[in-house]
C-alpha cells in the first residue's frame, strides 16, 4: 500500500510542478508581448503614462530580474497564496475573485459527477443482462457521449428555458434578490442551478453506462463466472461478483474522466452565464486578464489532483489487492 | 445461408475477410457513411458556395428557406455557407490533431513497452502526468496567449495533450507481445528494434490501432469545438464551434434563431457519434466472438 501511494503522490507532485511551470513559461515564451497587448488594450496613448504602466507591469510580472530568479520568485509567491491582482476585477486579488466563484462550480460539478457515475453504472449493469434494455441504453449512451457539452446546454436552455419558460437561463440567482440565507433565496438558487447541472449530468451519464455494460459483459464471460455457473450458483450471485470486479476500472475511470468533466463544466457555465470558474475564465480571456487566467488554471489543476487522490484512496478501500501489496491498481 | 457464407469467405480469402465483414456490418456501414457524407459536404461544398462565409449577403435573421437553406444569422450571413466551411475546419482539426496525438502516443507506447526498464519508468511517468493534467484548462491558457490562431495551430496543441491513453494502451499491449517466440526469433536474426516493432509487433495490434485513431479523431473535434466556443477558435476561419459562440454572443437563444445554433452542434454530434458507432461495429468485425451473424 505504501508503494502504491508513494507512486501516486510522486506523479501528482510532478504534475503540479509541471502545471506551475507551464503557467510560468507560457507568458514568457509565447510569441508576442503580453504587456504590450495589455497596454494597447487599455488604449494608453500618452507616452508618459504608457511608460509608467509598462514599468508597473514589468515589475508585477517580475520581468526586471533574470529568468531563474523569476521562476523562484514565482514559486515563493505561490506558497504565500499570492496569485497577483486581477485586472478585470481591479483591485481585488486573484485569490479572492476565484474563491468567490469556486462554490458555484463545485456545486455543479460534485453532484453531476457523483450522480452520473452512480446512475450510469447501475444503468450499464442492468443493460448488460437485459437485451431489451441494452438496445435502448447503448445507442442513447453513444449519442450522449458524442454531444458537445455546450450544445446540450444550449438546447436545454432553449427548450426548457426560452420556449417552455420553466427555468431561468442565465445567472446563479435572480438579480432582484440579494444573497441571504433564506428559503426564498435557496429555492431561487436551486432553480438556477438545475439546468446547468442537468446538462452536465446527461453528457457524463452515457460514458459510464456504456463502460459498465461492456465491463460486466466481459466479466460474465470470464472463467470464474463460468466456473460458478457450472457449480450451479444462482445467477444473482454470479452477477454480484461480476459487478464488483467491473467497478474497479470504473473508479480509476472516474479520476481520468475528471479533467474532461471540468472542461465541460467550464463551457456549460459559459452558456448559462453561471457565476462559477467558467464564466470567470471567459471574462479573464475577454479582458486579457492573464493573472486571473493562470490562477484559474492553477485552481483547476489542484482540484483535479485532489480528486484523483481521493479516487486512489477509494480504490484502496475497495480493492484488497492494493492493500496487501499485490498487483492491481498499478496504473 | 451459413453454408453460402462459408463458401464466400473461402473465396474472398483470409486477407479480405475483415473487409467482407465490415461491409456487412450495419454499424460500420451506417456510421462510416454519415462521417463520409459530411466529409464530402465539407470538402466539396465550399467550391459551390462563396469563399467568404462571413459576408453579409441576405436579409437579417431569416428563417430557413429555398435561398438560404439554413437561414441567415442576426447580421444576414448565410448559415449554410458557414456550416459547410465549419465542417471543413472541424475535419481538418480532427484529422491533424488526431494524427499528431496518434504518432506521439504510438512512439511513447512502443518505446516504453519494448525497451522496458528505466526508459519505461520515465516515459510512464510522463504519460501519467499528462493524463492527470486537465487538458482543456492547459489548452485554454496556451491558446489565449496566441495572438493569431489558425486551425493548424489549434490542432497541434490539441494533439500535444491528448495522446496519453493511447500510449498507455499501446505500452501494455507491447508488453504482452514483446516476449513472444516470433519476436525473439526476429531479434535473433539481427533485426533492429524499430524494424521489429513495425514488422512483428504492430501488425498484431493493427485492429486496435485503427480504433484508437477513430477515437482520437472524434476527441480532437470535441476539444476544438469547446475551445472555439470559449472564444479561442481560429481567428481567420469559421468553425462549428465559433458558429455556436457567435450565436450565443448575439443572443440567438432569446431571439429564437434556432437555425443558427442547432446545425453546428448537430453536425458535431453526428460526426462523433457515428465515429463511436463505427468503432463498435469494427470491434465486432475484428473480434469474431462479438459478431451477431
Amino acid at each position: 500500500m505504501g508503494r502504491y501511494f508513494r507512486r501516486k503522490l510522486l506523479i501528482y507532485g510532478v504534475t503540479f510542478v509541471i502545471a506551475v511551470s507551464i503557467n510560468f513559461a507560457v507568458p514568457r515564451l509565447m510569441p508576442g508581448d503580453p504587456v504590450a497587448r495589455m497596454l494597447s488594450r487599455n488604449k494608453v496613448a500618452n507616452p508618459e503614462s504608457s511608460e509608467a504602466m509598462r514599468a508597473y507591469f514589468d515589475n508585477v510580472f517580475g520581468f526586471d530580474v533574470p529568468l531563474w530568479q523569476q521562476y523562484l520568485n514565482y514559486w515563493a509567491a505561490l506558497f504565500k497564496g499570492d496569485l497577483g491582482v486581477s485586472v478585470y476585477a481591479f483591485p481585488a486579488s486573484v485569490s479572492s475573485v476565484i474563491a468567490g466563484a469556486l462554490p458555484y462550480t463545485l456545486a455543479l460539478l460534485l453532484p453531476a459527477i457523483l450522480l452520473s457515475w452512480i446512475v450510469g453504472n447501475s444503468l450499464g449493469a442492468m443493460a448488460a443482462r437485459n437485451k431489451w434494455l441494452d438496445n435502448g441504453v447503448l445507442p442513447v449512451g453513444y449519442v450522449f457521449t458524442a454531444v458537445p457539452y455546450m450544445w446540450l446546454a444550449i438546447l436545454l436552455a432553449w427548450v426548457a428555458g426560452v420556449i417552455l419558460g420553466w427555468f431561468p437561463v442565465a445567472g446563479g440567482y435572480s438579480f432582484a434578490l440579494t444573497p441571504t440565507f433564506s428559503w426564498v433565496f435557496i429555492v431561487d438558487l436551486v432553480h438556477h442551478w438545475f439546468l446547468p447541472f442537468l446538462s452536465l449530468f446527461i453528457v457524463a451519464l452515457g460514458g459510464w453506462a456504456i463502460g459498465m455494460r461492456n465491463l460486466v459483459i466481459y466479466e460474465l464471460e470470464s472463467d470464474y463466472a463460468n466456473y460458478l455457473q457450472a457449480l450451479g450458483a444462482p445467477r444473482r450471485l454470479v452477477r454480484r461478483y461480476a459487478f464488483r470486479n467491473a467497478m474497479l476500472p470504473q473508479i480509476t475511470g472516474l479520476a481520468v474522466a475528471l479533467g474532461m468533466v471540468v472542461g465541460g463544466a467550464l463551457v456549460t457555465e459559459v452558456v448559462f452565464a453561471y457565476p462559477g470558474l467558467g464564466s470567470l475564465l471567459l471574462s479573464a480571456i475577454n479582458n486579457q486578464d492573464f493573472f486571473l487566467l493562470q490562477g484559474i488554471l492553477l485552481f483547476i489543476v489542484i482540484g483535479v489532483l485532489v480528486f484523483n487522490f481521493l479516487a486512489d484512496v477509494v480504490y484502496v478501500l475497495v480493492d484488497p489487492r492494493t492493500r496487501l501489496g499485490l498487483e492491481g491498481g498499478q496504473s | 445461408m451459413s453454408a453460402d457464407l462459408v463458401l464466400q469467405t473461402e473465396i474472398v480469402g483470409k486477407r479480405n475477410e475483415h473487409l467482407y465483414f465490415a461491409l456487412r456490418n450495419r454499424k460500420v456501414v451506417i456510421g462510416s457513411s454519415i462521417v463520409l457524407a459530411l466529409l464530402l459536404l465539407g470538402v466539396v461544398g465550399p467550391f459551390f458556395l462563396s469563399s467568404t462565409p462571413n459576408e453579409y449577403v441576405g436579409p437579417k435573421s431569416a428563417a430557413p428557406s429555398g435561398d438560404y437553406w439554413f437561414g441567415t444569422t442576426y447580421f444576414g450571413q448565410d448559415v449554410f455557407a458557414q456550416f459547410v466551411h465549419g465542417l471543413r475546419s472541424s475535419y481538418l482539426v480532427g484529422a491533424l490533431g488526431g494524427a499528431i496525438a496518434f504518432v506521439i502516443g504510438l512512439s511513447v507506447g512502443f518505446t516504453a513497452g519494448y525497451r522496458g526498464g528505466l526508459v519505461d519508468e520515465f516515459l510512464n511517468m510522463i504519460t501519467n502526468v499528462v493524463l492527470v493534467l486537465p487538458a482543456l484548462a492547459v489548452l485554454i491558457v496556451i491558446s489565449s496567449y496566441l495572438e493569431v490562431r489558425g486551425v493548424v495551430s489549434q490542432a497541434v496543441i490539441i494533439g500535444l495533450f491528448s495522446w496519453p491513453w493511447v500510449a498507455k494502451a499501446v505500452r501494455s499491449q507491447t508488453f504482452t507481445l514483446r516476449n513472444r517466440d516470433y519476436v525473439d526469433l526476429a531479434r535473433l536474426t539481427g533485426k533492429r528494434a524499430p524494424q521489429i516493432i513495425v514488422r512483428e509487433v504492430m501488425p498484431n495490434m493493427a485492429s486496435y490501432l485503427l480504433m484508437a485513431i477513430i477515437l482520437l479523431f472524434g476527441g480532437a473535434i470535441l476539444f476544438a469545438a469547446m475551445l472555439d466556443f470559449i472564444g479561442l477558435g481560429p481567428t481567420n476561419a469559421v468553425s462549428l464551434g465559433t458558429m455556436m459562440q457567435q450565436s450565443m454572443a448575439w443572443s440567438a437563444l432569446h431571439l429564437g434563431l434556432w437555425w443558427w445554433f442547432v446545425p453546428p452542434g448537430l453536425a458535431i454530434t453526428a460526426i462523433v457519434g457515428s465515429l463511436y458507432i463505427t468503432n463498435v461495429g469494427l470491434d465486432e468485425v475484428f473480434n469474431p466472438k462479438l459478431r451477431e451473424m
